[in-house]
């Protein structure tokens, strides 16, 4: 086999071994384990709530999808801006930058594990919302839906990708993570429609992919055609990993100069 | 080709003193190192707290710039050919992180496997091989938090042999293991090296760089003190003998006053739980003891001995010269 056929074949399997061990973790984290379902259910009953007064059923299923949503981004905000101080507490650190599976691909299937435990609370928010308010599940198209929730759920890690390269210079990066989880909501739809926003903000939602990714859910569910929605989310995603490889590469440099991954 | 040759490192830190103040305050950590390893060869460096040890390591494994001077790693340049000196080395430094501790040992290995890009079709057989070496075998599925300091530090070396590299960093890696630990993982650096490993070594335990290493560099604040065999560096102290006694609260000046007797060369007080140990290093024509005793005074008196010299103390005093 080729050298670049090695290659093609290592780099899948190196990114899903990183990422499920990185699941393993995570889901081992209890006491973040519990957080993590229970946190989203209480928006999501808020949203829950506030669309009720409605009476509009299918505002209620535009709610809850939104809602299920809000969990993923929670989960990826909080913990992908310290999964570097994470990985430096724990010492790997230094092992992850000196080993030859690039930077990039370790860092990225890190946030997709962080992403994907994400779903947990999707699944949370959705069986609250079908038992506690009688939200119908049908989707008209299911295949498309999966789809979608699988594009977002690779978008949502790519954005935390960039994010973990970029607050890692900052001591309460953390903070950072939290101060964003508010605005991405309120941007992205997930809680009231983008239409609804001020003019003004818009541009921003539009190159947010989880605008796109909500968009291509809903699409799918409600039988329209999710497939353009989907493919913008997919290339946003891509856009944000491509700058967040470039950032992470100059941070390393930067390190190797001034002694900044080790903690002792 | 040497296996690590390192010319005139240097490296410094800069640090902010304070958030408010903008001054710098800078650290010459490594100040002109130079040494070569030779293929198959374990080689020691040997040094205190702070001596620069760990910042020449990481130096030589591409973790930091050197801030001038060059090495170079099986001929490949640490600062130009980073990608290509990280397959052929590994490293492991001593203590308890570095590990996933919410993984089991299995798992950790398997993570680092492809970090190393080892191909899966010899993953398993390397990790049980790895396993067996370092005697994990038997434990590999339990959770690494559960582990005593000398099973991870077991495991630490495992993880660093995955992609079976040709040179071996091993940072302190006995560093807060019991003895029993200890002597198992030195079995283990030697089994490496029958191997034929290059291995570079750091520590501050003198038995441990007598025992395993073939060639060992004295450190002390950044710049190499002495170089050579064991046997050479205590050949530095030998033509010499060390007098030990026990004293119970010997004083300050009578020690100073020991110091400056002709054919004495140094003098350092080991403190015990009661007493105090003088180990006086002299010239072995000189006989000293009634002399030494003389100058101590008034205060009791345990054992007295006369030994050849150790590794110690040769260390001791080449550390006190600078
Ligand atoms: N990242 C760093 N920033 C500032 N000073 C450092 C850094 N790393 C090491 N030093 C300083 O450099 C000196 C040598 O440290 P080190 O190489 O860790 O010594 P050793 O490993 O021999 O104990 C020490 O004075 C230490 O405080
Ligand atoms: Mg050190």
């Amino acid at each position: 086999m080729s050298r670049w056929g090695r290659t093609a074949r290592r780099i899948p399997r190196q990114f899903a071994v990183v990422w499920w061990l990185q699941l393993k973790m995570l889901a081992a984290d209890a006491f973040s384990g519990i957080l993590q379902i229970v946190w989203p259910l209480f928006f999501a009953t808020t949203a829950f709530l506030m669309f009720r007064i409605s009476g509009d059923h299918e505002l209620v299923f535009y709610a809850g999808l939104g809602a299920t949503v809000m969990g993923i981004w929670s989960s990826v905000a909080a913990s992908s801006s310290s999964a570097l101080q994470r990985e430096r507490w724990l010492g790997t650190l230094e092992l992850i930058v000196s080993a030859p599976m690039p930077f990039a691909l370790v860092l990225s299937s890190i946030t997709t594990a962080m992403a994907t435990i994400g779903l947990y609370s999707m699944v949370a928010t959705l069986i609250w919302g079908w038992l506690v308010f009688g939200m119908s599940l049908h989707i008209v198209q299911p295949i498309a839906f999966g789809c979608a929730v699988v594009v977002l759920v690779f978008a949502i890690a790519m954005i935390g990708f960039l994010l973990s390269v970029t607050v890692v210079r900052y001591r309460s990066a953390w903070a950072i993570g939290s101060l964003l989880e508010c605005p991405v909501w309120l941007l992205c739809g997930l809680l009231v429609p983008v239409a609804l926003l001020p003019v003004w903000v818009r541009p921003l939602s539009y190159v947010l992919p989880p605008t796109w990714g909500v968009r291509a859910m809903r699409e799918a569910a409600s039988g329209t055609s999710p497939w353009v929605s989907l493919l913008v989310c997919a290339v946003l995603g891509g856009a944000y990993a491509l700058m967040a490889a470039l950032i992470g590469r100059s941070l390393l440099k930067s390190a190797r100069r001034q002694a900044t991954l080790a903690l002792t | 080709m040497s296996a690590v040759e390192a010319i005139d490192l240097r490296r410094s830190f800069s640090s902010r003193t304070s958030v408010l103040r903008r001054a710098k305050e800078t650290v010459e950590a490594v100040r002109g190192v130079s040494f070569v390893i030779e293929r198959g060869e374990i080689f020691g460096l040997l040094g205190p707290n702070g001596a620069g040890k760990t910042t020449t390591i990481k130096m030589l494994i591409t973790l930091l710039l050197p801030s001038s001077g060059s090495a170079k790693v099986l001929g490949y340049d640490v600062a130009r050919d980073a990608v290509k000196v990280r397959r052929r080395i590994g490293y492991a430094f001593g203590g308890d992180r570095g590990l996933y501790d919410r993984l089991s040992a299995q798992d950790n290995l398997r993570y680092f496997a492809e970090l190393y890009a080892v191909p899966p079709r010899t993953q398993r057989a390397r990790i049980g091989e790895l396993l067996e070496l370092v005697g994990l075998r038997g434990r590999e599925k339990e959770r690494v938090e559960g582990y005593s300091r000398g099973m991870r530090q077991r495991l630490h070396i495992a993880r660093a042999l995955l992609h079976d590299p040709a040179v071996l960093f091993l940072d302190e890696p006995s560093i807060g293991i019991d003895p029993v630990g200890a002597r198992e993982l030195r079995a283990t650096v030697a089994a490496l090296a029958g191997q034929g490993k290059t291995i570079l070594l750091t520590t501050h335990y003198m038995f441990e760089a007598d025992e395993l290493c073939d060639r060992i560099a004295v450190i002390g604040s950044g710049r190499i003190l002495a170089e050579g065999t064991p046997a050479d560096l205590k050949s530095r102290v030998r033509g010499g003998r060390v007098l030990e006694v026990e004293t119970f609260g010997v004083l300050d000046e009578s020690v100073d006053d020991v110091r400056r007797l002709d054919g004495v060369r140094s003098v350092t007080v080991e403190a015990r739980t009661q007493s105090q140990v003088l180990h006086v290093s002299m010239d072995s024509e000189a006989e000293l003891t009634a002399a030494v005793l003389g100058r101590i005074g008034d205060v009791r008196v345990g054992r007295v001995a006369s030994r050849e010299p150790t590794l110690e103390d040769a260390y001791v005093e080449l550390i006190g010269e600078r």
